[in-house]
């Protein structure tokens, strides 16, 4: 009796212990890395695919078609999609699929999207916009898509996909009503959408970024890669490309999986100062980067190079403190492409099968001037949101209510 | 664990108990063959292959900063080992963490003004959500793992209701730097984090609340809570005191975490597990009845240690979790063996005690039934 009862209070504490050991990634459900064997570079190797490096490094310097001033609209020549067939007068009913609300980037991008949305509805494009939410749930989001399908009696089909392999019967499934089907952020592995919306790449964050951490330090250097999660492909290929540049340079790296947890983040930059100097911070997203540079100031040691996001939280971090930095782009305005695709598509006219937007790092230069145009912004926006030219421009951002 | 002996009038007729017989230094290697003891020895152990690892760690300056930083967890692990003694368990820590993380992101903003009625709110609201758990667990009689795993839902569902998940921007510095600051310039250490000193205090009032009737009956009620209530204590007052302990613990860490890190909703995430982790590493009995307040914040300070080892050691990322699961794993198994050593008395102590017995001649002594440190 007495010793079942310890040996059961030991089992429980067993799962205890293993169930924390899990929970600081929990939000990880699919794609567990399978790099068992311990290889320092296998799990970025798995999603390093050279043709799309050379692809999107090529394009971070392509000629974009299109308007400048409205970047959102810009994209790289190639093949195009004949909408023709849609071309129609009545306002259309859009049936949103997104992934999810849950990090800052999405947030801004969807506060965005609604403003983008009144406008069109005001014009009669469109006539409403039905969303759903999956709440970063592969399978909510196949049911969602499911629903709209069978009983959304939809016009216009738009989805952000949650991940990649798992979406793509499910986007097919759309594809096969006939009506058009919009795919934007991260991608789904079939065409048979009218257009896919998306910002050069991962690869390209990865190379803009290694490149400056390389430039400004020397070899043998060390740098610390602050990562949020595996397995999202945007993700792991800022990390793949970055990673083989690094290795190539010489600059020793080590990487960190850290929920964009700010406690998790200050902890592991302390533990790695501890441990000896670091001098470059690489992030594969910019929200906690405040906490890291935290770090080095209570740790009264000097600042490293780094880089960020475009997020404000970063960008005012970086002129408060003076450090070295780069603001990589993972062009917020992408939200607004969507909706103004249903414009054109319409209206008739074609457009870019892959549309591939323009993703520009801010520099130190540029700093100011984005810093002076989001002045009074959430720290949680980007500054390369792109909505300053739609209603409600500049409280909505300001007040940042998610709708 | 010696706790009843002042309600016990029997036992002062007792031998004193053998922990108690030999000098200082026998009564520390005695507590330390127990799992509430053999935790110190663990924190020793890592902090030392910390430190071989990493010889910066050993700087006194260095370390200081270490515990303050370890604080949050440490005062987690308290509050939840006033639950877990009493037999139950609280599954929402994590969620009043962040939940009281975005709240003083959320209201305080850039108001100086504003600390302190919105430190009072965060305050008043986590011990409503531990009276809340509390009546839940005792009135409505729901186990309190599900208790307190639908509050943690409910609870997370206003976060993201709140937030929709991302951060709303950093309070005011005057709020943080009760995480953040230090007093400066001390000798020796360098700084003293002020988490360290809040720390302090929360361990001293935890252990003399152990020591006061609430303490010894909490004890009782999660070693037998029949018994308890035969005795005549009230059970859903009692249960309620340690569920408001352990929220208002996690409130107090969110407000430490707010300073150290910054508002994001994930921070928190992941505090439950680590702090009942942390009691039981400490050596406290699931399901109650059994352990040391300070093994449990002493628990917290090998799971931090640990995290920084394999930070020292350069573990790959991928790696991480399944190591530091492991390792868990292993030293509370490890700590149920020194348990169950450190439970039966040698064999040269039992002789020494039979001798003591009949050379006193004591008859009147009731068998004795091996129970007087109160084990099950």
């Amino acid at each position: 009796m007495r010793r079942s009862k310890f040996t059961a209070a030991l089992g429980v504490a067993a799962a205890v212990a293993v169930l924390g050991a899990c929970s600081t990634d929990d939000t990880v459900n699919d794609s567990d890395d399978p790099s068992g064997d311990g290889g320092e570079t296998t799990s970025s190797e798995e999603w390093f695919v050279q043709a799309d490096y050379d692809e999107q490094d090529a394009q971070r310097d392509a000629t974009f078609e299109g308007p400048a001033e409205e970047p959102w609209l810009q994209y790289i020549d190639g093949e195009m999609t004949d909408t023709s067939a849609f071309a129609t007068k009545d306002p259309q009913k859009v049936c949103f699929s997104n992934a999810s609300i849950s990090n800052p980037w999405r947030q801004t991008g969807w506060i965005t999207m609604n403003q983008q949305l009144e406008v069109l509805v005001e014009n009669n494009v469109i006539s409403e916009m039905e969303t759903r939410d999956a709440d970063d749930d592969d399978n909510t989001q196949i049911a969602d898509i499911d629903y709209f399908i069978a009983e959304g009696n939809c016009d216009v089909f738009i989805i952000s996909p949650n991940s990649t392999a798992a979406m793509t019967p499910a986007v097919e499934r759309a594809c096969e009503t006939g009506k058009p089907v919009i795919v934007f952020d991260r991608g789904v592995e079939t065409d048979c959408a009218t257009t896919f919306i998306h910002p050069i790449g991962g690869y390209a964050w990865g190379i803009d970024t290694a490149e400056y951490l390389i430039e400004n330090l020397e070899e043998g250097d060390k740098v610390v890669a602050l990562r949020i999660l595996p397995g999202v492909d945007v993700l792991e290929t800022r990390w793949a490309a970055a990673e083989k540049l690094f290795d190539e340079a010489g600059i020793e790296a080590v990487d960190y999986f850290t929920g964009a947890d700010p406690a998790e983040i200050k902890k592991i930059m302390t533990d790695e100062l501890t441990k000896g100097d670091v001098h470059g911070v690489w992030m594969d997203a910019g929200d906690g980067a405040v906490a890291a540079i935290e770090a080095f100031e209570d740790q009264g040691v000097d600042y490293p190079v780094m880089t960020g996001e475009d997020e404000m939280s970063f960008l005012r971090k970086w002129e408060e403190t003076g450090l070295n930095g780069l603001a990589p782009v993972y062009s917020n305005f992408q939200w607004r492409t969507p909706l103004l695709a249903i414009e054109k598509i319409v209206n008739g006219e074609e457009i870019p099968a892959e549309w591939v937007l323009p993703q520009i790092p801010i520099t130190e230069d540029e700093r100011s001037d984005y810093l002076e145009a989001n002045d009074g912004m959430p720290d949680g926006h980007y500054a390369k949101f792109g909505g300053e030219d739609l209603p409600g421009y500049p409280e909505v951002w300001q007040d940042r209510i998610i709708p | 664990m010696t706790s009843l002996s002042t309600l016990d009038p029997e036992r002062s007729a007792r031998p004193p108990l053998r922990a108690h017989q030999s000098g200082l230094m026998g009564r520390a290697a005695a507590a330390a063959s127990t799992p509430g003891g053999a935790i110190f020895l663990l924190v020793g152990v890592l902090l030392v292959a910390t430190i071989v690892a990493n010889p910066n760690f050993g700087d006194p300056g260095v370390l200081i900063r270490f515990l303050g930083r370890t604080a949050p967890i440490a005062i987690a692990a308290i509050g939840q080992y006033f639950v877990i003694v009493a037999g139950e368990f609280d599954l929402s820590m994590a969620a009043v963490v962040s939940m009281q993380v975005v709240l003083a992101g959320n209201l305080i903003g850039d108001d100086p003004g504003r600390v302190i009625p919105v430190m009072c709110l965060m305050l008043v609201l986590g011990a409503l959500i531990g009276v809340l758990n509390g009546l839940g667990t005792t009135v409505l009689l729901v186990p309190s793992f599900i208790v307190t795993l639908g509050m943690m839902l409910a609870l997370n569902g206003i976060v993201d209701y709140v937030t929709g998940g991302a951060a709303a921007g950093n309070p005011v510095d005057e709020f943080r730097e009760i995480g953040r600051g230090t007093i400066e310039d001390v000798p020796v250490v360098d700084v003293i984090p002020y988490p360290l000193i809040i720390l302090t205090v929360i361990a001293v009032a935890a252990v003399w609340l152990m020591r006061r009737p609430f303490g010894r009956s909490l004890i009782a009620a999660g070693d037998n809570p029949a018994a308890a209530r035969v005795a005549g204590g009230s059970l859903v007052w009692l249960k309620m005191r340690a569920f408001v302990l352990s929220s208002l613990s996690a409130t107090v860490a969110g407000i430490l975490l707010v300073g150290y890190a910054g508002v994001h909703p994930s921070v928190g995430q992941g505090y439950e597990f680590a702090a009942i982790t942390a009691v039981v590493l400490g050596g406290v009995l699931l399901g109650g009845g059994r352990g040391w307040v300070l093994s449990a914040a002493a628990g917290a300070f090998a799971l931090e240690l640990l995290f920084t080892l394999l930070t020292a050691l350069g573990i790959e990322s991928t790696w991480r979790d399944t190591v530091q699961g492991v390792i868990i794993i292993v030293a509370v198994a490890l700590a149920g063996r020194a348990w169950q050593a450190g439970r039966r008395p040698s064999r040269s102590a039992r002789r020494a005690e039979a001798s003591t017995d009949s050379s006193t001649g004591s008859s009147i002594q009731p068998p004795s039934p091996g129970t007087t440190t109160g084990d099950s």
